[in-house]
């Protein structure tokens, strides 16, 4: 059996990775745990960084770019948007 | 026309601008409730088709005579005004989740989601979610995330955000309404009791300009009087009973920057309501308006 990847979404409340959670979303590409919408109301980090001190790593956030000319007050979907992983390698034997 | 004191007030009208919705407790008496869902049991109340004025709906139903309750018949007119028009209804009939699984099916819940489409829109549609009998914790009552009804996205894009800080999940008595703008983000959730959960939601569009409609018995100019901002006495104990300090009251999943054009968003709304280009809050605008004169010394 090859390896399965977890993900975890966070959105935070700035582009740092220090600041906090407001949202997120969670996949289990092991089947061990399904996850859904509305399934919890604590974040499972206070920030971003706290994830990487659990361990998991960044693949992906989402880039700084300028509101567009007559779009500036706008709100739209949350910005910033990071992605981790954990990758999890089949248990030997 | 409702009775004006069936209005609603001023202070009102602020919570549904910045919060976009607003919750009504067994508005509904229980015999209405329990009459509606014996109809219910024999099929749906009956469609009709876009467009109808709303009071040609529901005919002869339980439903018809709980649109006419003065409290009720008095939010929709305060938010869409005394002739709207019905847009469509959903009936959300949602079983337990075993009867789904023992069929060996797998259970999810809704993701979040905004109704229709884009929709830039000052004006806005009214949803009315009726819930005719008790919704206890583990029954999947509706989740909605305060504050979101302005952002601009497309209907199932915001899918991803399985849970945002601050977001609800109905818990609620018999003959409960929730009166939503048409924008709030929200979804169905899993039943995890046995018995059936009913919800029904009504939308309704708007025939006459937003302007005014409620109660403005209560509205003084000195709620657009300028106030000192980023006064800690202000910020960290704001008043709920204050216009301004409605408007720009942060929900808990504000982000720091957009937070802010939130504040904007909801004084834009507040001021197409007044039909009062002038009105601010805490000078958000004022500050970005402010664009002087050109005065040459010759």
């Amino acid at each position: 059996m090859t390896g399965r990847q977890k993900v975890l979404i966070l959105f935070l409340t700035d582009s740092s990775l220090e600041s906090a959670v407001v949202a997120w979303a969670q996949y289990d590409g092991t089947g061990e745990r399904t996850h859904m919408s509305g399934d919890a109301d604590e974040p499972p980090y206070a920030t971003g960084l706290d994830a990487l001190l659990d361990g998991w790593r960044l693949f992906q956030f989402a880039p700084l770019r300028p509101e567009p000319p007559g779009g500036e007050f706008t709100t739209s979907y949350l910005k910033y948007e990071f992605a981790f992983e954990k990758w999890i390698e089949p248990e030997a034997g | 026309m409702a009775p004006r004191d069936q209005l609603l007030t001023t202070l009102e009208m602020a919570r549904f601008v910045a919060r976009g919705f607003l919750r009504f407790d067994a508005l509904v008496p229980e015999a209405l409730n329990e009459r509606f869902m014996a109809e219910v049991q024999e099929g749906p109340p009956p469609f009709a088709p876009a467009g109808t004025p709303l009071s040609e709906c529901y005919a002869g139903t339980a439903m018809a005579e709980i649109l006419r309750l003065p409290r009720l018949a008095g939010i929709i007119e305060s938010l869409v005004g005394p002739n709207p028009r019905f847009d469509h209804q959903g009936i959300h009939f949602n079983p337990p989740a075993k009867v789904f699984e023992d069929m060996g099916y797998p259970v999810f819940a809704q993701h979040t989601h905004q109704d229709s489409t884009i929709d830039p829109r000052t004006a806005f549609d009214l949803q009315i979610m009726y819930f005719p009998h008790e919704v206890e914790p583990d029954m999947a009552g509706t989740r909605f995330i305060p504050g979101t009804h302005l952002r601009v996205v497309s209907e199932m894009a915001c899918a991803r955000y399985q849970n945002v800080v601050g977001q609800q999940k109905l818990v609620c008595p018999g003959g409960t309404i929730l009166a939503l703008h048409h924008g709030i983000w929200h979804g169905g959730a899993v039943n995890r009791t046995d018995r059936t959960r009913f919800m029904l939601k009504v939308r309704l569009n708007p025939t006459v300009r937003q302007c005014r409609l409620w109660n403005t018995d209560d509205l003084t100019p000195e709620m657009a009087d300028p106030q000192p901002i980023f006064d800690p006495s202000r910020m960290f104990a704001p008043d709920p009973n204050d216009v301004q300090s409605i408007l720009c009251k942060a929900e808990p999943w504000f982000e720091q920057d957009t937070g802010r054009l939130e504040f904007v968003n909801r004084i834009r709304l507040w001021r197409h309501l007044l039909g009062d280009d002038d009105f601010d809050a805490h000078h958000w605008l004022t500050r970005l308006e402010n664009v002087p004169p050109d005065v040459r010394h010759l």
